[in-house]
């Protein structure tokens, strides 16, 4: 049995139910993209959401349209999210502290955001 | 202002590029909801509106030299009155037609913007620069899914090449030209629809090899003229009915 999708570009695909591999031919398969959306330059790129596009300039197309309509934009970043290297969340305990330690938790730092406002000052 | 051929000319020019930006803006407004996929859908759409905003921008300048208010010359003029060209008045069709005139007609539109930033009428030369960045955006999209889709493998490189066929002798309708070239020329408010022609394909062609597509060649160049003189297509009526609807079932409404 054939997979067929509402998504012409998945029916094209000629998927098994078996879910046996295929290789998808190049332009075909579309690919997730991450995008970093920047207000004004000289900040710090956010990440704000994903696109699905067939390259990297349509990529930027598409984040254009989805992310930067409705407020002031310098500049955009896209990235394949296959190229992002991730922890797992099987391993989040490497990010766990022991009690202590909480000295080295930023949070204990009273004047943080004074520093974080003044950085981001003296940037513009 | 004083000299009134100068004045008949540059109301001539406005008008034109007004109406195909309102038209095509119109047309492509019509893949709203039905787009290919749901972000190119938004893009599209944006892309329409930005020309019907760019057309209204026009149609004040317009107003400016005495003519009706924006609303009255969109919504409330004979279809004889119009001057845009044939290619923009033709139904959206499949997907490959809408992306190919989108393609060749915005090519033409910022080489037409990009010699307008010169014209000695100021409000012309301040519009085209207005809207630069809005072209160029256009180019930049109508570039990519030309490229994207000359490129691909079979069916997808088969349907741009046939569209591009199709468009192609339509697109030349936007050239056609007016019966003011020679004092648009002398008073340097426009350098001309042939000059544009020329730049245009020279814009477009490097364009059309890396996609992998080839011009058509076209044995009457002149075949689709008439809609600068108020003459159009079968098309354009039923469009005018349709877009005008709201407007004339209370025309002197205050919105």
């Amino acid at each position: 049995m054939h997979i067929i999708s509402l998504d012409p570009r998945v029916s094209r695909l000629d998927l098994l139910d078996e879910g046996s591999e295929v290789t998808v031919p190049q332009q075909e398969g579309w690919h997730t993209y991450e995008v970093f959306h920047q207000k004004k330059t000289g900040t710090q790129h956010t990440h704000v959401g994903i696109v699905h596009a067939p390259n990297p300039e349509m990529a930027l197309v598409f984040a254009k349209e989805s992310f930067a309509r409705r407020g002031p934009t310098s500049n955009i970043w896209v990235v394949k999210s296959a190229d992002v290297t991730a922890t797992s969340y099987d391993d989040a305990d490497i990010f766990e502290t022991t009690p202590e330690k909480l000295y080295r938790e930023a949070s204990a730092y009273k004047l943080r955001e004074k520093i974080e406002k003044y950085k981001l000052d003296t940037h513009e | 202002m004083s000299n009134p051929e100068f004045e008949t000319a540059l109301k001539e020019l406005i008008y034109k590029i007004a109406d195909d930006e309102l038209i095509i803006g119109h047309r492509n407004s019509e893949w709203t909801g039905l787009g290919p996929m749901l972000e190119e859908d938004i893009a599209f759409s944006s892309i329409a509106q930005d020309k019907v905003g760019q057309a209204y921008n026009l149609y004040q300048l317009l107003n400016q030299l005495g003519e009706k208010d924006p609303d009255q010359i969109a919504f409330n003029r004979n279809e004889k009155d119009f001057k845009c060209c044939h290619l923009v008045e033709y139904p959206i069709g499949e997907y490959d037609f809408s992306l190919v005139r989108h393609f060749l007609f915005d090519y033409a539109e910022m080489q037409r913007f990009e010699m307008l930033a010169n014209s000695s009428y100021q409000p012309l030369a301040n519009f085209a620069k207005k809207f630069k960045g809005e072209i160029k955006y256009h180019v930049f999209h109508a570039h990519i899914w030309i490229t994207q889709l000359g490129n691909a493998s079979g069916i997808s490189h088969t349907r741009i090449q046939s569209a591009l066929n199709e468009v192609y002798p339509l697109v030349l309708s936007i050239f056609e030209p007016s019966p003011y070239e020679d004092v648009l020329k002398s008073e340097n408010i426009f350098a001309g629809e042939e000059l544009l022609k020329k730049n245009w394909l020279n814009a477009i062609e490097p364009v059309i090899e890396k996609a992998g597509l080839v011009l058509p060649t076209v044995k009457d160049e002149t075949a689709h003229f008439g809609g600068r003189k108020g003459y159009h297509t079968e098309y354009l009526g039923p469009m005018l009915a349709e877009m005008t609807e709201v407007f004339r079932e209370d025309a002197g409404a205050e919105w």
